[in-house]
């Protein structure tokens, strides 16, 4: 009798590895490979100095990111799906929500008129011309959207627009939470 | 005459489409202090993967990104950095994704360990094999005896 049921278990043996097999590879079927998880995420905003879009001359340093929380918005003009998105920020921004942007290897002139075409929901608006502050948060695309609490820590990444949809669900959760 | 135009203009479109993409393709200059580092830079460019393009190097990717990788690897082989402090100072911005060849970690100790179970349990199902085998009961009891003689008296008398 035991035998008989050994033997039972190893004849099901394939059958099992098949269905391991098969929910693994099913998993990956609803997995967006292009979303990356952020390594800066439980860190510091890393130090950089950056000129403001609107004032040349005038420089921040990575110091602004302390006292309240905040999100760090990485946007181009390049990029249509931050056209999309633009609408829902100036939203937010009249919700109180303290909005921080990146102009991100783009084009002086055409940043300026884009916000006062579009409205400006930023409080500061950092000019990375050539992306290497970008590089140092880790940046590969825009828009990206950084969540930042008030000593400066980042606690999650947006890769791609933030619709209302995707607030509602899932980032105002994470926003309420940060400190 | 319209024919012609027709012809024509179609046969300009597809000479254009032929020469747009090597007007664009530019290729990047590097100038090195010497072999070693002109090396060490075309490996790197070579085994570091461009995130935003899932699955071309920084080196054959076209994509604004990888070309800011590649400035950034230059800079950083100019400045006499090891190909380690290199790989480190990438991944520190973007992950292991940025690697084709992954370190072992929790996640991916699978890719290592996966195959040596695959062969350590062939072995001992061949194992288990052999053994029930030889444990089989191969002597014949009486009358399988008087029947294998009886077969083997036949044949032997054809």
């Amino acid at each position: 009798m035991l035998i008989k049921h050994k033997k039972r278990i190893f004849l099901l043996m394939p059958a099992l590895f098949f269905l391991v097999v098969c929910i693994f590879l099913f998993k990956g079927l609803f997995k967006d490979p292009h979303r990356l998880v952020s390594t800066r995420i439980g860190k510091t905003v890393p130090e950089f100095t950056l000129p403001d879009l609107f004032q040349p001359s005038k420089l921040h340093h990575s110091s602004i990111f302390k006292g309240q929380k905040m999100l760090l918005n990485v946007w181009a003009t390049w990029c249509a799906t931050c056209y999309a998105e633009h609408n829902f920020l100036n939203k937010m921004a009249n919700s109180d929500i303290y909005i921080v942007g990146m102009s991100y290897k783009d084009d002086r002139t055409k940043a300026i008129r884009w916000l006062k075409d579009l409205k400006n929901p930023y409080k500061i608006t950092l000019f990375d011309k050539d992306g290497m502050v970008g590089m140092d948060l880790g940046v590969y695309g825009a828009p990206e959207t950084f969540f930042i609490d008030s000593k400066g820590v980042i606690r999650y990444r947006q890769v791609g627009d933030i619709s209302p949809q995707i607030w509602r669900e899932k980032l105002s959760e994470i926003y309420k939470k940060m400190e | 005459m319209q024919k012609l135009k027709c012809f024509l203009s179609s046969f300009a479109l597809l000479t254009l489409c032929f020469y747009l993409p090597l007007a664009s393709a530019a290729i990047d200059t590097f100038q090195f202090d010497n072999k070693a580092q002109d090396q060490l830079f075309h490996h790197l460019t070579k085994i570091l993967r461009c995130p935003k393009c899932q699955n071309q190097n920084i080196a054959d990717s076209n994509a604004s990104l990888a070309k800011d990788l590649r400035n950034k690897t230059y800079e950083l082989v100019k400045k006499g950095q090891s190909k380690d402090q290199i790989v480190a100072y990438m991944v520190e911005r973007y992950g292991n994704f940025i690697r084709y060849d992954p370190p072992m970690t929790p996640a991916t100790i699978f890719l290592w360990i996966g195959p040596l179970l695959v062969i350590l349990i062939g072995f001992y199902m061949l194992f288990e094999l052999t053994r029930k085998q030889k444990n089989q009961d191969l002597a014949l009891d009486d009358t399988e005896m008087n029947r294998l003689k009886t077969l083997l008296k036949e044949n032997v008398g054809k």
